[in-house]
């Protein structure tokens, strides 16, 4: 009863979110004059897209290492896998001459756009609903491949506990950083050059024909996406796996003692976050638009591993509320430490480009040094338990 | 005779070529409480963690209901019905209460409602407890934890590894009433223990191991009686 009451609750939470961002992102073709912030080309919303997609990979992180104890740190190899085949899968063959000009073409002559198109057509509606589909397949194979290949490590790195297993699986993404980038390999990778020309958000927005925009949903789409896998996620943790996965963080030996087998479930748990975080990967190629290995550096990892501790290790709206909170600071709300400002006549001192990640480094330090748990702990915000709080009218009942 | 439900037959174990366990052959009946009583190091933990697979022994056979269960994979062997409540009690801390028993359950796929309900009937205080988290409960309700939680498997033999350990004298009590209790209700139960005389009194039949080898067998009754028992388990002030 109380189980289903709450899931509700989150359903019309999320529901409401997603027509927010709809709405909030539309202000501008209903209210002329917007403040600055509210403009499409506004630094709010590239961290929302931002978040949105980070958040999805942080909170398939803390699956693998909140929930079940692995101390991995392969999410970035996994997003390049997921961002590759995103990229490689959806380029429209049009356009792969000119994106692979330096290998004289892609080797294979494929594009999961031109053939739903071809099913579709491409003009209007038949056309939406082509690229909806590639993009929508493309998503689910660019998981199914960063899975497939966290199986195969899967067999020789679960074996390794903590740091080891840190060290392997970092090692493995590093590996696949270098690889994508070989020449040898320029015909499928674009060697190490970029992957361009595929859909990324703006796509989705819907414009009449003359290419003016009618309603934007660059943002939305990544939302969409992320609380969608987010909420598989959390159904996965709440499930009877889920209590496993948690069972094994806590004790192993005990675990297996009740009947649970470690490698099973461990790899389960690793190929689930692997294909999360290679949908995440392919979600991060649409926001950036392009798809380069470089991008996905260890520099990465340790990023979704900081928002993961800053939010909690074990918690997933600790994730989320984190993800936003360290993209908002990065991308936004500290960028004026980059430039020089005036109070007044006077020069603040000190502030110059770079100043920025000094503050930033602060910062996290101070939350990593007096908040050890992260934001949030291990427990989790409930609807229910928020609208309770802000409710001093209604009688508490124990 | 009633029929055997588990058979120990020239069991060894050894680690790292140092053998813990050197050869025991014992049996439970169905329907009794057998305890293995020795002192630290004897043999009984591994002795008892070989039969569950999480170790694998170096020689010998388990033989669960007929069947071969040696060195199989613990969650074959727990499936079977053979349920372990492991030393230290070994709670899962941040899971809750119900969690735990849950997790207990983990390879049923029937309904646990009753099963639940059982538990609490054994331990009213983990239905107080049952939203706190396993680690915020006191060592003794702990030890009711794991012993419920091992309940939730239905096992047919339930294995205890030192139920008693640090816990203080009126719990250890409670815990060795509800044990019979639980045997009472039809659940054959194996108990390794150092507390010889609670063990001693609440069991059926008992094994003394020395050094990994059985040194005695006989009753509870027997054992408590015996002259080189009570020196060397009991101490002298005990009757």
């Amino acid at each position: 009863m109380v189980q289903k009451k709450r899931s509700y609750t989150a359903l019309i939470g999320i529901t409401v979110l997603l027509l927010f961002v709809i709405l909030l992102e539309n202000l501008g073709n209903f209210i002329p004059g917007l403040p600055q912030v509210l403009t499409p080309t506004s630094p709010l919303f590239t961290v929302l897209k931002k978040a949105a997609v980070y958040s999805l990979v942080a909170v398939s992180m803390n699956l693998l290492n909140g929930f079940t104890g692995l101390f991995s740190l392969g999410q970035a190899g996994f997003m390049l896998l997921g961002a590759y085949t995103y990229a490689i899968l959806t380029v429209p063959t049009a356009q792969k001459e000119q994106v692979y000009y330096l290998f004289e073409g892609c080797a294979f002559d494929f594009s999961l756009v031109d053939m739903f198109e071809g099913i579709f057509g491409n003009h209007g509606a038949g056309g939406a609903i082509a690229m909806i589909l590639a993009c929508l397949l493309a998503l689910i194979l660019a998981g199914c491949v960063a899975g497939f290949f966290a199986y195969l490590i899967g067999f020789p790195v679960l074996r390794l506990k903590s740091d080891y297993l840190a060290i392997a699986t970092l090692g493995f993404a590093e590996i696949l950083r270098a690889i994508f980038q070989w020449q040898k390999l320029g015909k499928v990778t674009n060697g190490a050059n970029m992957i361009k020309g595929f859909p990324t958000f703006t796509n989705f927005n819907i414009t009449d024909s003359s290419g003016a925009v009618i309603l934007r949903l660059s943002t939305f789409v990544p939302f969409l996406i992320s609380s969608l896998c987010i909420v598989v996620i959390v159904l996965l943790i709440n499930s009877s796996y889920g209590r496993a996965f948690k069972s094994i963080r806590d004790d192993e030996v005990a675990a297996e003692a009740m009947g649970i087998s470690l490698f099973k479930h461990k790899m389960l748990s690793f190929v689930i976050s692997s294909f999360f975080a290679g949908v995440g990967g392919a979600l991060f190629a649409m926001y950036v638009a392009n798809a380069q290995a470089k991008a996905f550096t260890s520099v990465m990892t340790y990023e979704i591993l900081l928002i993961v501790v800053i939010g909690g290790i074990g918690s997933v709206s600790g994730s989320v509320l984190a993800t936003f909170l360290y993209v908002a600071c990065s991308e936004w709300w500290l960028r004026f430490l980059d430039s020089e400002q005036y109070i007044g006549n006077i020069k603040v001192p000190l502030l110059r480009n770079g100043f920025r990640m000094v503050v930033f480094s602060v910062v996290i330090m101070v939350i990593v040094l007096f908040f050890s748990q992260g934001i949030m702990g291990n427990r989790e915000i409930s609807l229910g338990a928020l609208i309770r709080k802000f409710s001093p009218k209604k009688e508490r009942k124990q | 005779m009633s029929e055997k439900v588990l058979q120990i037959e020239d069991l060894k174990v050894s680690y790292g070529g140092i053998e813990a366990v050197r050869g025991i052959s014992f049996d439970v009946n169905a329907g009794e409480i057998v305890t293995l009583i020795g002192a630290n190091g004897a043999g009984k933990s591994s002795t008892l963690r070989t039969i569950s697979g999480l170790v694998k022994p170096a020689g010998g056979k388990v033989i669960f209901e007929g069947a071969d269960i040696t060195a199989k994979d613990p969650t074959s062997i727990v499936s079977k019905g053979l349920m372990m409540v492991p030393e230290g009690r070994r709670i899962f801390p941040n899971l809750t209460v119900l969690e735990n028993l849950r997790v207990g359950a983990y390879l049923r796929k029937d309904d646990l409602e009753a099963d639940i309900e059982a538990v609490y009937g054994y331990f009213p205080r983990l239905k107080e407890r049952s939203w706190q988290e396993g680690g915020t409960l006191s060592g003794g309700e702990q030890q009711m934890l794991a012993v419920g939680r091992a309940l939730m498997g239905r096992p047919k033999l339930l294995m205890m590894d030192e139920p008693s350990l640090g816990l203080a004298p009126i719990v250890v009590q409670e815990i060795f009433n509800i044990i019979r209790r639980i045997n009472d209700a039809g659940t054959t139960v194996l108990l390794i223990e150092q507390n010889a005389n609670m063990a001693l009194h609440v069991a059926h039949r008992a094994y003394v191991i020395e050094n990994g080898k059985i040194a005695m067998e006989g009753t509870g009754a027997e054992l408590l009686e015996d002259e080189k028992v009570r020196a060397a388990y009991l101490g002298s002030a005990s009757k």
